[in-house]
């Protein structure tokens, strides 16, 4: 099978999204309950995240009249969100594209937003998926039915792991990529984590402990693997217009793009590239700029292969050279470039879907609120979520005022 | 009663038959089965039996508690009619299974259903022109 090659068609969608760049921005931003909320469930965790975020904008929930949101587990996850919430939105999107869909909401809401069909729009996510007593075990054998992938099942995959670990083994052998480079991904994102309080797991981290972790799928380790936490994140997206008027300092969306190439690890064209090369490539063709210009990367990091994937398919460095890009502390701090500056997937909080996470991580640097891991220099930052198993990509270019 | 591509496929393998689907239109291979081709879009799929040869496109070995089964493989295969699909190469430890390594197809059984299964194809052995 050969490189996915992208038609010149599906990167003219960047020009016809041009004149939405920076035509709206993240006014409000907040987590909640990262890490372990033991009696939280899935609604008071988004809820609480909720009444942050709206209140971090400086409005109220009556403010908000458009909603994008989505749920692992339940398929109608927007009516009980707007029933609990109390709004009444005109715009309301439910797109489920696994762990990028609070990247993927950017856009249409974007859309939304410039045609005057609302005026603010909540993205929002909670999951007690450590605390709750149906637990994953119980979702997975539910899945089955609801979602069936007879074609992998029968061979007893774990997933998602197995399916990185798939993939982390061709990138391997087609790139001499080695396990301690994947290790490197790991302790990078833990020595972030280790400057931010809210981060689930802050002890120190070498290679080595990386590397003699229990196996689970080889070549991935327990410690290649995301956390498994409970937590709520949303934002609130306005038009640039009126976010000049609201308290916080508005953070610009200038590009965001979703691709999808296929559900299946087994339907992946090719397990060393993803789809991430068509939604980066039209993400910065909208933002009109380029990885050179990114003051930093907030990856979907669930597995330590995806930080070296996305960092090539988004353009940080050519197809093959992940590895030796994260080597030597590359994207840890001090390093070439920040990446994960929260901790990640791998070290900060991940329940179920992180998208959410990196888009508030990559505000709070814009802003200038990150504490001890607050970057020098943060104006413009590429948010990177993943679903699935390396199914479904999306990209948002961020930017602060001054990148208008 | 109308079947689909899925219960046809699997309808195969329970009579211990490994077939893929071929487009009768632009005659490319679809594994896995579907109703449509996916190059295409033409809905004339035609059932063939698939050659079985194929090579290890990428392989992990799972781990498993000893008393579950221990560890066990489970890879992704190109089919020399150049479709992918994943299965467990069996026979050998599952570790010691390669990328690139030539395989063959037989139909095992799971849960009293067939199921595509392969082994490491020796240099001698030639393709026995289907798997079934």
């Amino acid at each position: 099978m050969s490189r996915p090659n992208i038609p010149t068609s599906r990167l003219d969608a960047a020009a016809v999204n041009r004149p939405l760049r920076g035509s709206a921005a993240i006014v409000g931003a907040a987590t909640y309950g990262c890490g372990e909320a033991p009696g939280m469930d899935d609604m008071a965790l988004l809820a609480r995240a909720a009444q942050a975020a709206v209140a971090d904008a400086g409005l109220t929930m009556q403010d908000i009249d458009g909603i994008a949101t989505c749920s692992v587990g339940a398929t109608m996850w927007a009516l009980p969100v707007i029933e609990h919430l109390g709004i009444n939105p005109t715009y309301v999107d439910s797109t489920m594209l696994g762990g990028s869909s609070f990247i993927a909401h950017l856009l249409p809401a974007m859309r939304a937003l410039e045609a005057g069909q609302c005026k603010a729009v909540l993205v929002c996510y909670g999951s007690a998926q450590r605390s709750a007593t149906f637990g994953r075990k119980e979702v997975q054998s539910v899945r089955r039915f609801l979602d069936p992938q007879p074609y992998e099942f029968p061979y007893e995959p774990v997933l998602p792991v197995t399916a990185y670990a798939l993939a982390a083994a061709r990138h391997m052998h087609e790139f001499g990529t080695t396990r301690e480079q994947l290790a490197e991904v790991a302790v990078a994102a833990r020595a972030w984590a280790q400057k931010n309080p809210e981060a689930f797991m802050r002890d120190p981290l070498s290679i080595d402990e990386v590397l003699a972790a229990r196996m689970i799928a080889s070549p991935l380790t327990v410690r290649d693997c995301c956390l498994v936490t409970d937590g709520g994140g949303a934002i609130v997206l306005t038009r640039a217009t009126q976010a000049r008027d609201l308290k916080q300092q508005p953070v610009y969306v200038l590009g965001n793009a979703t691709a999808v190439w296929h559900r299946q690890i087994s339907c992946m064209p090719d397990l060393t590239t993803t789809s991430a090369v068509q939604s980066g490539a039209q993400a910065f063709a909208m933002a009109g700029l380029k990885p050179a210009d990114m003051d930093m990367a907030q990856v979907y990091d669930a597995f330590t292969i995806n930080t070296i994937l996305f960092l090539e398919d988004l353009g940080f460095c050519a197809k093959g050279e992940g590895g030796a890009f994260v080597q030597g502390g590359g994207i840890a701090p001090g390093g070439r470039l920040a990446v994960n500056t929260n901790g990640g997937g791998l070290s900060c909080v991940h329940p179920g879907m992180y998208g959410i996470f990196a888009l508030i991580e990559a505000v709070r640097q814009l802003r200038g609120e990150a504490g001890a891991r607050q970057l020098p220099r943060a104006r413009t930052a590429v948010v990177h979520g993943n679903g699935g198993t390396l199914s479904s990509q999306a990209t948002a270019i961020l930017g602060t005022a001054e990148t208008l | 009663m109308h079947m689909t591509a899925q219960t046809h496929y699997q309808a195969e393998l329970d009579a211990g038959r490994f077939r893929i689907q071929q487009c009768g239109a632009c005659s490319r291979h679809i594994f896995p089965p579907r109703e449509l081709c996916p190059h295409c879009g033409a809905g004339a799929l035609r059932w063939t039996p698939a050659r079985g040869t194929g090579a290890v496109y990428s392989t992990s070995t799972v781990s498993r508690k000893p008393d579950a089964g221990g560890n066990y493989n489970v890879a992704l295969i190109d089919l020399d009619e150049g479709v992918r699909m994943m299965s467990r190469v069996e026979g050998v430890p599952p570790e010691s299974v390669q990328i690139g390594q030539r395989v063959h197809a037989y139909v095992g059984s799971k849960d009293g259903r067939g199921l595509v299964l392969f082994a490491p194809l020796r240099e001698a052995q030639q393709p026995t022109g289907g798997a079934a």
